[in-house]
């Protein structure tokens, strides 16, 4: 018996802002004070706030330290852990209200969250099966091979309402049940771990915070559908992830909870592990399969669908990490608690990577049916510097925008391909009013460009035309045919491409039209950038009435583009100015504008 | 048959279960394009070119492999669907290299031909950034040029699954995506097989042999030079489609005339090199039998088979069988003892073929295909470069008079015809070795087992007492299957014929290039047999042994009997291990 547990996040955000340090000192200082046999340091998966990271939380108190670095270890072990005072200058400020420490769940952050696929991240030890067993681990596995048949699976996952939590949202128990209605000898159950929407990390906090449910889940489906194998596609660059599944199929081998005759039922069920090399277009189902079987990783036409004919042609169900995090707990708390939470088409959570221009970037989980409105603006405490909140990307690349008009749409599958977005994996970027909504569709072209596998022709030269035609509407060089142009071969790209990818692609670009057309027809006809982002449609003047002529600007000017004589108004010459901006950030007196 | 009732632009059509919506389309009499589809190698819905509207159905789907289903209602000329194969088609131009008017494929391009039929009029609607590819020319067959790819990716399928060769395929991703070998290696350093389906498949102007054309007509002018041509039995079988003949025409005889008009000082014909051939093996089979030699044999007629033994199944070297393929016995005859004969400087003679084959370029310059000290062959067209010197010299190919080959190097029998066909030498070399083992003449000189376009083809004779086993091999990866069961003991062959391309000859990579329109819907390679299964049963002499000429020159050269010295030192070869890797 231990009477503290240190919880240090382990996750890739807290590892890469040096938790693993805040480990090491910590056992040196514990061992220090004599403290080893009381207090336990146990690396957790992610807590969320990444943006607070490194974080630490302390039981039996829950204070939860934030930003911590090495040299405060020292006094956390002597004031906290060997004195019992909180080491308040380090705690999570918003835990702190006047002179009470409030619990994480009171605070903005985590009061409106309800976390379900990331029940155990950041509260168990990853590495240790005994731990996420004593949160109910393989229970759910255990009930439906005593007491379920795999129909009985399949109902209640149908009856649960689950849809995919990977992008288009389908039905999760009626995939199964497809999967289980093809009769073959061999079928596989696959997880799709190769989590590619930038910005988007929920699955890798899955897995490197809870990675036995992932396991667990994949067996349950196995038994389901009859399969014997899975594997689990997961991206080379989640190191993290790949060594804590590696260390969690390993144990859950040697308890007898994956391998021949699970928990002496007679289920047979084997788990491996296959890596991908960071192809966007490998998180498409049939790509990942194609991938897993040692091909280039391109997608296949559909029909015949994996349920039918999938990795090595034979009946597969392929499901994503979060979609698979929900289903023990569906699996032992029943259908109608799940529907309990969110909407009715869309029961459950959803996480989401909050990131952009928002004070509390991280992952947030919520019921369905949150507004946009409770999600940045409770949950994510706004926008930071005052800035005016524009559009939040749901979706990633395949996604749309939603603008400040639809704040209060209640976040679900429906909801958001109504209004031309989607869920996607639950990528969530905020853009305030210094973006430029046409620069923004022309990223993520840039992105679906770079990713397209390059096998069919409208996504392989469509995306790339569409990208040429946003860049040079970015560069001033646009015509208003453009605005058409753009709307007709978006139109084609997503009714003739062969997969997912191309299919949405044009998202981002229909989407910032549909709500921002203004801000093309500005860079097309007047050649000027609203947002003051398209750098070739900027132009920096200073507006000699308010220029003291301190110089500072013409010092800081790296093109040698401002002359003008001590303690007269400067000039800066067009022809040479390369457009940094290093010349306003100098200016004192606010002489220089951009327009 | 389980049928199901489906209905196209509005008309109720029943049509078999498993149909796809284009195969039910074309039951209807409506042709919908395709450019990536080749019937069960490349079926990857890549090209979208074949995109029709269903109802129902979410997007536009692709005819080509979408399933036809009870009820379904497809619809593919509406405005949707036509545009969309418009927008396909321009932004496929904005990155094609539009040389049209000087392209090889100018004529019969597959792009070209639907630009037209969808009504592209603005060939620059798309107009962007284009890819620089270098011309791979380091194969010594042939040339790849990527500026004009549309990535269908046909000459990957048939390299991989026709041929088992695969050393062609999609490199980089996305706009940059380009079909090469692995590691951008040459095409040159691979274990390409240089068989040449990649050319025949491909739809544009990418892929195309080296044009040799130019150095034949430099010959012909050359006054100093004795310019002997041969023409390969499937030659004739196939030449007339270039001239808008049916495919399966036999233009023997005209292709004698255009040769003759051409300029070419004599027209002689591989055939004759063909019953050289299967006398030579016959008698070698005959000595590994009696002799306890390595067994089976396997022909080596086709140099892409060779030299997909070399680099796949080094050890099975010593079954080759050493005979010279026809055209190299062809050559090694004419520079040797037609030289002789004639009083000719072999130097003087440059001997060009007529094949239906790309290897063949690269099995004049092998090594041990010098008889008389100077290159047997010199010059290899394939059947296409020879329909462009026609085209260019102003022959009306269709009206010419049907001439027969110059003596005596054209005398021929229907067994060397049908070598053109999978089978074919295997049938021509059974006439020859049953007759010459039991000392009988055969009744009926027809073996129909070995004939037939299936990929393996297996037979057991009784000859004279002696079982013997046989098996046909078309298309290498068949040629790998059949090696793999001999290399494992489960099959104790006797004789293997082998031929590179699928079908034989007749599908060899230097033949026509028939679009995949035709192609998916027509057995082109037995329709071109028939013509030389034709050929053969209107042949009065039809045994290689009886071939009069062919006695002839045993008579007057080779002591009189197969396999002698001289024979060895013209007509046989040698074969080299060549690296995998």
């Amino acid at each position: 018996m231990y009477r503290s547990h240190v919880l240090v996040c382990g996750g890739t955000g807290c590892t890469s802002s040096g938790s693993a340090h805040i480990v090491e000192a910590l056992e040196t200082e514990i061992k220090k004070a004599g403290l080893e046999n009381e207090v336990k340091v146990i690396k957790t998966g992610c807590f969320g706030l990444c943006a607070l990271g490194p974080i630490m939380i302390i039981y039996p108190e829950g204070a939860f330290y934030s930003r911590v670095t090495p040299e405060d270890i020292p006094e956390v072990v002597a004031e906290h852990l060997v004195k019992g005072r909180i080491v308040t200058r380090l705690l999570y400020d918003e835990t702190v209200h006047k002179d009470e420490i409030l619990s994480l769940g009171e605070t903005q952050f985590y009061k409106k969250q309800h976390r379900v696929a990331l029940k155990n991240c950041g509260v168990i030890d990853p590495e240790n099966i005994n731990e996420y067993i004593a949160y109910d681990g393989y229970q759910a596995l255990g009930k439906v091979l005593t007491e379920m048949t795999p129909a009985d699976v399949i109902q209640l996952v149908k009856d649960s309402g689950l849809r995919g939590r990977g992008g288009a949202g389908f039905p999760t128990g009626l995939k199964w049940s497809f999967a289980a209605a093809s009769e073959n000898d061999q079928k596989y159950v696959c997880c799709n771990a190769d989590e590619g929407d930038p910005g988007a990390f929920m699955d890798r906090s899955v897995l490197e915070g809870d990675p036995h449910v992932v396991i667990e889940a994949m067996a349950i489906a196995g038994y389901a559908i009859g399969a014997n194998q899975g594997y689990i596609y997961v991206r080379a660059e989640y190191p993290i992830a790949v060594k804590r599944l590696q260390i969690a199929i390993g144990q859950a081998r040697e308890a007898g909870l994956l391998g021949e005759n699970i928990l002496g039922t007679g289920f047979n069920f084997n788990l491996d592990l296959r890596l991908g090399a960071g192809a966007f277009v490998c998180g498409e189902e049939t790509a990942l399969m194609t991938s897993i079987e040692g091909h280039r990783g391109e997608p296949r036409p559909r029909p015949p669908f994996p349920a039918v004919k999938g990795l090595f042609g034979k009946p597969s169900v392929l499901n994503n990490v979060e979609t698979y995090a929900n289903i023990p707990q569906i699996i032992l708390k029943g259908a109608d608690w799940f529907r309990s939470m969110g909407t009715e088409k869309s029961p459950g959570t959803k996480v989401f990577a909050l990131g952009g221009k928002i004070h509390n970037t991280g992952l947030v989980e919520v019921p369905m049916g949150t507004t946009l409105r409770e999600i940045i603006e409770e949950i994510g405490g706004g926008i930071p510097n005052g800035k005016k909140f524009k559009a939040a990307q749901t979706g990633g690349p395949s996604g749309g925008c939603i603008p400040a008009s639809h704040m209060d749409i209640k976040i679900d599958y429906d909801n958001l391909l109504e209004i031309g977005s989607m869920m996607g994996s639950g990528g969530m970027i905020v853009m305030d009013e210094d973006t430029c909504m046409v620069d923004i569709a022309k990223f993520f072209l840039e992105f679906t460009v770079d990713e397209s596998c390059g096998k069919c022709v409208p996504c392989r030269i469509g995306t790339k035309r569409l990208y040429e035609i946003l860049d040079r509407i970015t560069k001033g060089k646009g015509e208003m045919e453009d605005i058409q142009r753009l709307k007709d071969l978006s139109k084609f790209i997503k009714e003739n491409s062969l997969c997912g990818l191309g299919q949405t692609a044009p998202n981002p670009v229909l989407s910032t039209l549909h709500f921002f057309e203004d801000e093309y027809i500005a860079h097309i006809k007047d050649k000027t950038c609203p947002a003051g982002v398209c750098k070739d449609l900027l132009h920096y003047s200073i507006i000699a009435e308010k220029c003291k002529g301190c110089t500072l600007c013409a010092r800081a000017c790296p093109a040698g583009a401002i002359s003008g004589e001590l303690k007269n108004p400067h000039k800066i010459d067009p022809h040479k100015c390369v457009k940094c901006g290093a010349c306003m950030e100098k200016c004192r007196f606010g002489a220089i504008v951009k327009k | 048959m389980d049928m199901v009732n489906i209905k196209i632009n509005g008309m109720p059509l029943s049509v078999p279960k498993g149909s796809t919506v284009l195969e039910a389309a074309r039951l209807a009499g409506i042709k919908i394009p395709t450019l990536c589809y080749l019937k069960e190698i490349n079926e990857i819905g890549a090209c979208r070119i074949c995109m029709v509207e269903v109802k129902g159905a979410r997007s536009l789907v692709t005819a080509c492999v979408y399933p036809v289903n009870e009820g379904m209602e497809v619809f593919t000329n509406t405005p949707k669907v036509l545009e969309a194969r418009r927008i396909n088609l321009e932004l496929v131009l904005s990155t094609h290299r539009k040389d049209c008017l000087s392209c090889v494929r100018s004529g019969n391009c597959e792009l070209l031909q639907l630009c037209r039929e969808y009504g592209v009029e603005d060939l620059h609607r798309f107009d962007g950034e284009m890819n620089e590819y270098e011309l791979d020319t380091s194969a010594a067959h042939m040339v790849r040029d990527n500026s004009k790819c549309i990535l269908c990716r046909r000459c990957a399928a048939v390299c991989a699954k026709n041929q088992g060769v695969g050393v062609i395929g999609p490199n980089e991703r996305g706009f940059k995506t380009e079909i090469g070998c692995a590691f951008e290696e040459d095409l040159g350093k691979t274990t390409c097989v240089a068989c040449g389906q990649c050319i025949t498949v491909c739809p544009t102007g990418a892929l195309y042999e080296k044009d040799a054309t130019d150095k034949v007509r430099a010959a012909i002018a050359d006054p100093e030079k004795v310019v002997l041509v041969q023409t390969a039995p499937s030659v004739r079988a196939t030449l007339g489609e270039c001239f808008g003949l049916p495919i399966g025409t036999d233009v023997e005889g005209k292709m004698v005339a255009a040769l003759r008009r051409l300029g070419f000082d004599k027209v002689f014909d591989t055939d004759l090199a063909a019953d050289f051939t299967i006398v030579e093996e016959a008698n070698e089979l005959v000595e590994r039998v009696q002799n306890g030699g390595v067994l089976p044999m396997i022909t080596s007629c086709s140099p892409g088979w060779v030299k997909y033994c070399e680099h796949y199944f080094p050890e099975m070297l010593p079954h080759l069988s050493s005979c010279k393929s026809p055209q190299q016995m062809f050559g090694a005859l004419a520079k040797t003892w037609y030289a002789e004969k004639n009083g000719i400087d072999p130097k003087k003679i440059v001997s060009v073929s007529v094949m239906p084959c790309t290897a063949k370029k690269f099995e004049l310059a092998r090594n041990d295909q010098k008889a008389a000290g100077v290159p047997d062959v010199d010059i290899s067209l394939t059947t296409r470069e020879l329909a462009r010197m026609i085209q260019r010299a102003g022959l009306d190919f269709v009206n010419l008079p049907d001439e027969d080959f110059d003596d005596p190097m054209g005398e021929s029998t229907g067994a060397a015809v049908i070598f053109g066909a999978t089978g074919g030498v295997m049938e021509a070399a059974l006439r020859t070795a049953v007759e010459t083992i039991t000392g009988e003449e055969l009744k009926t000189v027809e073996f129909t087992e070995v004939r037939g376009t299936e990929g393996i083809k297996e037979a057991t004779y009784n000859v004279g007492g002696l079982e013997v086993n046989v098996a046909v091999a078309s298309g290498t990866a068949n040629a790998k299957k059949v090696l793999e069961m001999v290399k494992s003991g489960e099959k104790n062959y006797t004789f293997i014929e082998v031929m590179c391309c699928p079908g034989g000859c007749v599908n060899g990579g230097g033949q026509p290039q028939q679009p995949a329109s035709v192609r998916n819907f027509v057995d082109l390679k037995a329709l071109r047999a028939k013509a030389l299964y034709d050929n053969d049963a209107n042949k009065p002499v039809r045994k290689s042994h009886e071939n009069p000429s062919l006695k002839k020159i045993y008579e007057e050269y080779f002591d009189g009997k197969p396999g002698s010295h001289k024979a060895h030192e013209v007509l046989h070869t040698t074969y080299v291990a060549r690296n995998r890797f």
